[in-house]
């Protein structure tokens, strides 16, 4: 089984259409997984029907009973987070600034606070519209082990590609180089980078490389938007050849992108004769 | 006056109109950019200012000190994050799975697990004209991005001089990232584009700040391209949109050379100064 992961270090450049419309001309052999889990937007194109969800549960925060808590203050003065709040003599914990280590609970001798495990998310698995399976999650608000989340959407994906025989498990990424990007490399074979000629995307596009590498991941790119900036596409390509990445595409600026997604369809289903090159010529280099 | 532009999805906007914003404001008042947006930071590119200083930031991680240690494995079950391993006769530290709560350090009977200084990231002040810059890159590989921001905002209250207005770039996304980077804000620009992926995660941010008590304004970027639901959604919400920027190659090209669109775009200057105008009447 080979996992591909669709990544771009720079938000809005295209991963979600791109891994659509991928799943479109891949359907028979791959199963979904939309790892953005802060900022999912796969499912608004598949429209998949859920086959069984399960609630997510990670982490802990503390919650400090008052009718034990005798003011001592020791909770407050360990709390590395300032996740302790002091009103008057008494103490509360703010929740969204707690980070569940459990140091408040270790020295509080009145024994009034308790680590209670967080539900952070929900994670579903889904018969998407063209077919294929998509397994997906919605992480709550402000909840902070999108990472796990991440590690917890793909372990289900591989165990779906078994019990269903397919070969790859196509990532949908978040933007940037922190934990959810980290949690999504881990563990995969190819990295498909999305890019445009813009000197940000340039930059961002460095980084993420940067990272793959560090975990010896081959990587693809495509340069969407590319006559944008012809200079910069050509200093993205300079890079490509540097570096070892291989060019899966170029493709020129247009609004089929915003169009397609305003319809609630791929790239594939809006104009299939225009866009069918693109994307199967993508699908055959990476599979 | 702190005012932090964020969004749900990633690519509306942020950058272009925190780097406007900014520049523009600068003309007038004395202003203060910090780009928080740690994992991709670019608003530099655009800034161009000169350097002043660069100011290394660290995270903290116990190292094990082996000749101390009486192998209790009193570290290990304390660790929530599964940080800390007792293997045998040895204990092994995973820095990258660290929270830097102190509590394995500070817990153990004799020291064995002091704390210490490890890359996190590089906080580069810069100045042009009138503004203040400060720009927080986080190290390759380090997962955890929150540390870094707190830093970046004890940096700015402790080290830098009071100015009129401050605008945070911050990262994508509604989780802790996002929030660290807002929840200082007195007031929050969410950045959108009209289509429904932006409608989406306009959906989800807007909640987010709910939840802060933030109060907020929307700018709905690239006005062409979609439909109208996130116009419908606002007004529905009772959220005030307080800008709109047009869809227009000309804005792609200038932004792909990291230009800045008020200096060419005399509309758009005319948007800049309503939002100012919007973020004094909250004070």
């Amino acid at each position: 089984m080979k996992e591909i992961v669709v990544i771009s270090g720079k938000g809005g450049t295209g991963k979600t259409s791109l891994s659509a419309s991928l799943s479109y001309v891949a359907a028979n052999e791959v199963v979904m997984a939309d790892c953005d889990v802060d900022a999912a937007d796969l499912h608004l194109i598949l429209k998949p029907e859920n086959q069984y969800s399960e609630d997510f549960y990670s982490g802990f925060k503390a919650e400090i009973n008052p009718e034990y808590c005798q003011s001592c203050g020791a909770c407050f003065s360990v709390c590395r987070f300032e996740a302790i709040l002091r009103k008057d003599d008494r103490y509360e914990v703010k929740y969204l600034d707690c980070e569940g280590c459990g140091y408040c609970q270790h020295v509080c001798l009145a024994e009034a606070i308790n680590l209670r495990e967080q539900k952070v998310g929900l994670c579903h698995i889904a018969d998407a519209r063209f077919g294929c399976k998509l397994v997906h999650a919605e992480l709550g608000i402000g909840a902070d082990n999108s990472g796990k989340l991440v590690a917890k959407v793909k372990r289900d994906a591989n165990r779906v590609a078994k019990e269903n025989s397919k070969d790859y498990i196509l990532v949908d990424g978040s933007p940037g180089i922190g934990c959810p990007v980290i949690s999504s490399l881990s563990g995969a074979a190819y990295a498909v980078l999305v890019t445009e000629p813009s000197l940000s995307g340039l930059e961002d596009l460095k980084r993420v490389w940067e990272l793959s590498a560090r975990f010896r991941i081959a990587c693809g790119c495509v340069i969407n938007k590319a006559d944008v900036n012809p200079e910069i596409t050509a200093m993205i390509k300079d890079i490509l050849v540097e570096k070892d990445i291989e060019l899966l595409s170029e493709i020129p600026y247009d609004e089929d992108f915003p169009r397609a997604i305003t319809k609630g369809l791929c790239l594939m289903e809006l104009d299939q004769a225009k866009w069918e090159p693109y994307i199967k010529q993508i699908w055959e280099k990476i599979r | 006056m702190r005012i932090a532009i964020a969004s749900g999805k990633g690519g509306t906007g942020k950058t272009t109109l925190a780097v406007n914003l900014a520049l523009y404001a600068a003309q007038t008042s004395n202003a203060l950019l910090m780009d928080l947006d740690v994992e991709e930071p670019n608003s530099s590119l655009f800034v161009k200012g000169a350097l002043i200083s660069e100011t290394p930031a660290y995270r903290m991680a116990p190292v094990w000190d082996k000749p101390a240690c009486l192998l209790c494995g009193e570290c290990a079950s304390i660790c929530m994050f599964n940080a800390i391993l007792k293997l045998g006769d040895m204990i092994m530290v995973l820095p990258e799975l660290c929270h830097a709560c102190h509590a394995c350090s500070e817990l153990c009977p004799v020291g064995a697990l002091p704390m210490q200084q490890r890359p996190l990231g590089i906080m580069r002040l810069f100045r042009k004209d009138a503004l203040l810059f400060l720009e927080s890159k986080l190290e390759i590989g380090v997962e955890q991005a929150t540390p870094l921001i707190k830093q970046s905002l004890d940096y700015v209250n402790n080290e830098l001089p009071a100015t009129d207005y401050q605008f945070i770039d911050c990262p994508p996304g509604t989780s802790c990232s996002m929030i660290h980077a807002t929840k200082t804000a007195d007031y929050v620009i969410l950045v959108t584009e009209p289509t429904p992926f932006g409608l989406h995660d306009l959906r989800l941010a807007v909640e987010t700040m709910r939840q802060l008590d933030k109060p907020i304004g929307v700018v709905v970027n690239r006005i062409g391209i979609g439909n109208e639901d996130v116009f419908t959604y606002c007004r529905e919400e009772g959220i005030e949109v307080i800008g709109t920027i047009i869809n227009s190659r000309e804005f792609a090209e200038l932004y792909s050379r990291a230009e800045l669109m008020f200096t060419y775009n005399e509309v758009f200057r005319h948007t800049l100064d309503e939002i100012l105008r919007r973020i004094r009447g909250i004070r």
